[in-house]
């Protein structure tokens, strides 16, 4: 639905591979915290139960990196570092208050939603290189078993740390309000563009420098 | 599926809080002790075993060496794996002939790697056991062996090994390979017993000029239920690769050990963190009080 005088922030095709995404994910995390913490292992009968949800798993799994590599595709170009990037970084403790700092400057990302972008893809590639290591029956065998071992760990290790830079993910969206909103509707209001990225919003406006 | 028991003392991936039923642990620990120096290599053990078991491993092919068949499957629990020593001190070719299967540690990697609950429990007589309607076939018990000996069914996608026959040492016999080893060179019984017949077995290899002859119940994974007397006790490499100091790894010790409290700690700081910032910053949202003049243009 285009509203007036809002802005689209997220193109349909990105909010949908997003969504499809975050059911994938859901099941996939449910299952990889039922194996890794035995007292959450009641988390695997959402896929049908252990032996089902093992089989499912790692295909789920690679759903969400293709889901992901075309996320990349579409949204990489607006998380390259800029220099900009470290001042944000510097004035965190203010960004965190909610503070607005008009030196900021953000473009579409702020340097905090590049970090989790570059995050999920390292750990979304990790954890496909090293499922594949571990993946019974199909691909193990092809394997020496220290080499599993190492996967074994790094599979739970970077499973672990993505879910942890999703939570973060989830909160701030719940915490800046409008962002949801940014991902479903796929649109934000001027003033919500204005507030939080001023420099993206004045390229889509056309404006050179709207306050 | 399982026959009921109430001596188990450890059951894989389950809470310390919620332990397995133990109340009778006050049973011996058993041993197997397997005398290398004594056996012909005959297979009747693995004939035995596959009998017992009701195993029918397909029938495989000649690749030139006497191991038959070639390794150790979902439907071979025990192998004889043949190695040719030349022995440059005596200048003797030695032919070690070494029994293969599970060694029943202690310590199981297999139970520790395991994230399925109750699918390995380790009886309190010593007995590590695959419970295999509990199976997932993740095979993470194949990485977690120091021993590399469960495989992964290709019928039925399940982790099977040697169970030591606990459903006869239930009933007080002994394993079937035992049973049946036609020169003796398997014993079974408790394991300070079997550790009491070893060292006899040493002394008299040591007399007979094997300085090197002694016990293999390797210490790294708390000693096992099966146990090696072995001529060459100072190189158990010399037995088909058999491990010297075979240990769980760093990588298994360390994603079952430190990584889930970290994990944990994780978890519960970064939600906790969340609520803490939510409730004392407030929701970011937009000042009502500014003016937004480009919408009302």
């Amino acid at each position: 639905m285009k509203r007036k005088n809002a802005i689209l922030r997220t193109p349909y095709t990105v909010r949908m591979c997003h969504w499809l995404m975050v059911v994938c994910f859901f099941f996939v995390a449910m299952s990889g915290l039922s194996w890794f913490f035995p007292s959450l292992s009641w988390l695997n009968s959402l896929l049908g139960g252990p032996q089902l949800a093992r089989i499912l798993h790692p295909f789920m799994g690679v759903l969400i990196f293709l889901f992901l590599a075309y996320l990349f595709m579409r949204l990489v170009r607006h998380n390259l570092p800029e220099p900009g990037d470290s001042k944000w970084f510097a004035e965190i403790g203010q960004v965190l208050k909610g503070d607005h700092n008009e030196e900021l400057d953000t473009g579409k990302y702020n340097a905090g939603q590049k970090v989790l972008f570059w995050g999920i893809m390292g750990l979304i590639s990790l954890l496909l290189i090293s499922g594949v290591l571990i993946w019974r029956p199909y691909f193990a065998p092809l394997f020496s078993i220290p080499t599993i071992r190492i996967g074994l760990f790094l599979h739970a290790l970077a499973g672990i740390l993505l879910m942890l830079l999703v939570i973060g993910h989830i909160y701030l969206a719940f915490w800046v309000k409008g962002s949801v909103d940014a991902m479903s509707s796929g649109y934000v209001s001027r003033k919500w563009a204005r507030t939080h990225h001023p420099r993206w919003y004045r390229q889509v406006t056309g404006k050179k420098d709207a306050p | 599926m399982s026959m009921q028991s109430q001596d188990i003392i450890k059951r894989s991936a389950t809470s310390a809080l919620t332990p397995p039923p133990h109340a009778r642990d006050q049973q011996a620990e058993v041993a197997k002790l397997i005398d290398v120096s004594i056996c012909i290599g005959c297979k009747a053990c693995q004939v035995a075993c596959s009998e017992w078991n009701d195993l029918r491993d397909e029938v495989g092919e000649n690749f030139g060496v006497y191991d038959n068949p070639r390794d150790l499957s979902a439907e071979t629990w025990t192998l004889m794996r043949f190695a040719e020593y030349e022995n440059s001190e005596s200048g003797k070719l030695e032919w070690l002939i070494r029994k293969d299967g599970c060694m029943h540690c202690a310590d199981p990697g297999c139970l520790k790697a395991c994230p399925s609950p109750g699918a390995i429990v380790q009886y309190a007589n010593g007995i590590v056991d695959f419970q295999s309607e509990h199976c997932i076939g993740c095979g993470y018990c194949v990485a977690g062996c120091p021993f590399n000996v469960p495989r992964l069914s290709g019928k039925d996608n399940k982790a099977y090994k040697c169970t030591l026959c606990v459903d006869r040492v239930s009933v007080g016999q002994e394993p079937s390979c035992v049973k049946t080893c036609p020169t003796g060179a398997i014993n079974f019984g408790s394991k300070a017993d079997m550790q009491f017949l070893a060292g006899q077995r040493v002394a008299e290899l040591n007399g007979r000029g094997f300085a090197n002859a002694g016990l293999y119940d390797p210490q790294g994974v708390g000693g096992t239920h099966v146990m090696y007397v072995l001529h060459h006790a100072d190189k158990p490499e010399l037995y088909h690769n058999l491990p010297k100091d075979p240990r769980i790894s760093t990588a298994i010790q360390g994603w079952k050990g430190w990584l889930k409290p970290i994990a944990a700690a994780a978890f519960f700081a970064t939600i906790a963190g969340t609520l803490f910032h939510y409730v004392g910053v407030g929701a970011q949202t937009l000042d009502p009080e500014q003016e937004d003049e480009e919408e009302q243009a």
